[in-house]
């Protein structure tokens, strides 16, 4: 079967690539980035190839959901039809509302900061190819003006942030991944916490809620927005509503669930602030 | 005119970037439970098991190096991983026969476990998750489950390519130094 051959053994093959392999595992902890170029030109090549299966597969997802969905659509159209004649009737009450809503705005000077920051769009083009993570990449680079630590929201909440960035394509850590550390706080009392991610509590569409102070006066469904103290994130940039609020065996500290406002299994296309946290260390 | 051996190198790197595309996309829609097969590992198991310990080695480390360049938090440590893996399944090659399946599947099924026991022990233990047994419920088992379902829906055709690729090669011997 097998071909006469004078070529290497398997021995000195195995030792090559185990070497080279160990010098790249202690090169990328040693020098930050030192890849970056054969990451762009691999990127150049595979990234066509994920957007194009990408969106085959959230088309395949919408035509199962869409199938799933068709039976109970006819009897919610039928209702909703009733309901838009009374929403017109509100819609028109409501702009009235939105102008004086407006209005005294101006008149309180509350800037809605939120709103203010600079973004840009992305899609999402692959997720990791463990089960381990939740990371995944985007179409946007450095050339769109992407840098690391540029806060990462869409679907009305935080998504993550970006860390790292190359030429064309970026990879973001959402906040339901493992590594991932939020400082956050309160909407209503701005008691500080910490959300962290976790792939025990992934399945359950739930993150936790960390170092919430013992005395903090807080009820399941309170908004979690990111803190003014965080490094990295910008503040009051939505997370998710609290629950399950429990007492650290410590007694010092409280701990909760939080559920995403973001729903992380249908994420298509996410907004970057190209706004970044100052610190003042600069 | 392109050699054989040439055609059966060039199938497979196009085979590596198929899998990375699809195990990245699509099969991450197809998910079950948030839990997606391991093609890449598929593919190095199926071509140390049936080509034998060299080309394991080679098809292990460049996987692993694409799962590296693109999502790696370091550069290596697939490719180190997979390189061994293939090396191993390279090791059962002289028990390869065409119907035999229990064993190519027993292979995939272990490969699948040593790849993710060690990927806990670096990545997650290192971090103090000491949860061992909840992660293997819900994470190493299901997709080795769910990669042995798809490298056995796979195998068959898997077999096919190899099959023609070996005609060919066959076809084109004369003119092979």
């Amino acid at each position: 079967m097998k071909k006469v051959n004078n070529e290497i053994p398997i021995k000195y093959i195995i030792f090559t690539l185990t070497g080279i392999c160990l010098v790249m595992i202690i090169c990328s902890f040693a020098f930050n980035g030192f890849a970056s170029p054969v990451k762009n030109a691999v990127s150049f090549v595979v990234s066509p190839a994920t957007k194009g299966m990408n969106k085959l597969g959230f088309y395949m997802i919408n035509k199962k959901e869409d199938y799933e969905k068709f039976k109970s659509i006819k009897e919610e159209n039928e209702s909703l039809k009733k309901q838009i004649a009374d929403m017109q009737n509100d819609n028109a009450l409501s702009v009235q509302d939105q102008n004086e809503l407006e209005q005294l705005r101006k008149l309180y000077k509350l800037d809605n900061e939120y709103m203010d920051y600079e973004t840009v769009g992305a899609r999402i083009i692959s997720k990791d190819t463990s089960n381990w993570y939740s990371t995944f990449t985007i179409d946007k680079g450095s050339d769109d003006g992407i840098e690391e630590n540029m806060n990462v929201i869409g679907d009305g909440g935080l998504v993550g942030i970006v860390y790292e960035v190359q030429k064309n394509y970026s990879l973001v850590r959402s906040i339901i991944d493992d590594e991932s550390n939020v400082s956050a706080q309160f909407a209503q009392t701005s008691d500080k916490c910490i959300v962290k991610g976790s792939l025990k509590l992934m399945n359950d569409g739930v993150i936790q809620v960390f170092n919430i102070n013992k005395d903090a006066q807080i009820n399941e469904g309170d908004m979690i927005v990111t803190s003014n103290i965080s490094s990295r994130f910008l503040p009051g940039i939505l997370i998710g509503y609290v629950k399950d609020i429990t007492n650290d065996s410590n007694n010092l500290t409280k701990s909760a669930l939080l559920t995403p406002v973001v729903d992380f299994a249908h994420l298509d296309i996410v907004l970057i602030i190209k706004e970044q946290k100052n610190t003042g260390e600069e | 005119m392109i050699g054989g051996n040439m055609l059966r190198k060039i199938i497979i790197a196009l085979g590596i970037f198929i899998c990375f595309v699809l195990q990245t996309t699509l099969f991450k829609f197809l998910a079950l439970g948030n839990i997606a097969p391991n093609l890449l590992l598929m593919l190095t198991f199926f071509v140390g098991f049936i080509r034998g310990k060299k080309e394991g080695v080679y098809v292990g480390f460049f996987s692993g190096l694409l799962i590296d360049i693109c999502y790696g938090r370091v550069i290596g440590f697939n490719a180190l991983l997979l390189m061994y893996i293939g090396f191993l399944n390279g090791a059962f090659n002289k028990m390869y026969y065409d119907d035999e399946v229990t064993l190519p599947m027993g292979l995939v099924c272990i490969s699948d476990f040593i790849y993710n026991f060690v990927f806990y022990v670096f990545q997650f233990l290192l971090r103090a998750r000491l949860s061992f047994g909840y992660y293997l419920i819900h994470i190493i088992i299901p997709e080795m489950v769910y990669t042995v379902i798809i490298t056995f829906v796979f195998y068959k055709l898997f077999l096919k390519i190899n099959s023609t690729i070996e005609k060919y090669e066959k076809g084109s011997a004369p003119s092979f130094d």
